[in-house]
């Protein structure tokens, strides 16, 4: 009896004098991550690691992170190696950024350039959310919680560390899982600020071959471009349009699919399980964490209302034959290719025969390229 | 009065709340606004004369043959 009560004491005296109620409130919402990721398959490959990551890492004692025993003794966490190893120096977004840069084809871009203009409009709501959360929050983490706005989990990470942001944690949440509700978000935005008139409008596409050298110079320059307005985006910029290139030239095919596939695949896998280093009870379960949430939804609401009331201004002047859809500027944000296609399906929805899809994926692809700007200019303005 | 509660309760539950700050952060917002357009509009610009000088170039090459 007295072996086990001291095998008791042993095992368990650890855990119930460590055990706090909130490691069970994060359980819940690891479960809850887990239980969109697998039912309602909302962006799994990044919401099940992120779940799992979060019951992980809210256990007492977990030898996931990096903790200060009683003793004084630090004891490494895998988890804690990984973020530092791939996180804290931005390394891993940077590199998934090769992969997305191979996945995009910029051929409906290329082929209507004028486009480009509803990838900018719909930042707008990165902005908007900056001046709404610099009421909350002091600027570097206001200009953090803002880029979630982007629609761009990899951007949202390298903002929120080059600006030292302690809220890192409930930024990238809000970031994946405001990604994965785009088809439920956008929709009610975009009927509330059009008429059935307006979402009836046809764009006929007129295919135009995009001349290969074209395709090859366009990452390149844009890069350039890009990096000369704003230089903290030059990593951002540069690794999506390095991956663009390795897909244009036409030389390493191998690499593209690689870069597409395996390394995506892997760096996804990493990156999803890392960010769970940062929902730790401690600093995950605040109100600050709440309103973080709101502030997200605010900046994609934005984002959709910025892109869709930009067509219907210049629709003021365009002449009538020549009118823009206002719902393709919806699809500016960088959540692509949901974006492009919820606005192309809601097209079909009001008008069977109005095919938007070259128009609304060409704004989508410049949202990807538009999103990644702003976060430059907001590293330039705030670093 | 309603305004005044709401400044109220958001003062109460943050601390740091200060709405002067949404004023203040215009700025950036213009500036950033600016500065995208400005971009995208330079990007449009050298697609539209690559998408020229290529096509051209295409033509003439279809014209020597």
């Amino acid at each position: 009896m007295a072996l086990l009560n001291s095998f008791k004491d042993l095992l368990f005296s650890d855990m119930i004098n460590h055990f706090d109620y909130r490691m069970l409130i994060m359980w819940a919402i690891g479960g809850v991550l887990i239980f969109l990721a697998i039912k309602k398959e909302m962006e799994p490959t990044l919401l099940l690691p992120m779940g799992f990551g979060a019951i992980l890492v809210n256990l007492p004692f977990s030898g996931a992170i990096t903790q200060i025993l009683e003793n004084g003794e630090e004891q490494e966490g895998a988890l804690s190696v990984l973020f530092d190893a791939g996180i804290a120096n931005e390394l891993f977004p940077l590199i998934l950024f090769i992969g997305i840069g191979a996945m995009i084809d910029f051929g409906p871009l290329l082929s209507n350039p004028k486009l480009m203009i509803f990838g900018a409009a719909a930042q707008f709501g990165i902005f908007f959310t900056l001046c709404m959360a610099s009421m909350f929050f002091p600027i570097n983490d206001a200009a953090s919680i803002a880029i979630i706005g982007a629609a761009d989990g990899p951007t949202s990470i390298v903002v929120a560390n080059k600006l030292n942001s302690e809220y890192l944690g409930a930024i990238m949440v809000a970031a994946y899982s405001y990604m994965a509700l785009v088809p439920i978000i956008q929709p009610p935005v975009i009927k509330l600020l059009t008429t059935k008139k307006e979402r009836m409008i046809r764009m006929p596409y007129t295919q135009t071959k995009v001349k290969k050298t074209t395709r090859i110079l366009f990452p390149i320059i844009i890069t350039i471009v890009a990096g000369l307005v704003a230089p903290a985006s030059v990593s951002l910029v540069g690794f999506l349009m390095f991956g663009n290139l390795i897909r244009e030239c036409g030389v390493l095919n191998s690499l593209s699919e690689t870069a597409q596939k395996v390394l995506a695949n892997l760096i996804t896998i990493f990156l999803g399980i890392t960010i769970a280093t940062k929902m730790h009870y401690e600093s995950f379960l605040a109100p600050d964490t709440l309103l973080i949430l709101a502030l997200g939804l605010f900046a994609f609401v934005f984002d959709t209302a910025g892109g869709v009331m930009f067509a219907k201004i210049l629709n003021i002047f365009l002449p009538r034959g020549k009118k823009i859809n206002p719902m393709i500027g919806a699809a500016g944000i960088s959540a692509f290719p949901m974006s492009g296609r919820i606005v192309h399906k809601m097209g079909l929805a009001e008008d069977p025969q109005n095919f938007l899809l070259m128009h609304s994926i060409g704004v989508n692809v410049s949202g990807q390229i538009a999103s990644v700007i702003a976060g430059g200019l907001i590293l330039n303005f705030f670093m | 009065m309603l305004q005044n509660l709401f400044i109220t309760s958001m003062a109460f539950s943050f601390a740091d709340f200060n709405p002067m700050a949404f004023v203040d952060n215009l700025y950036y917002m213009g500036m950033g606004m600016a500065g995208i357009i400005i971009v995208m509009g330079v990007l449009i610009a050298i697609t539209t004369l690559l998408n020229k000088i290529f096509s051209k170039s295409n033509k003439k090459d279809k014209e020597d043959k």
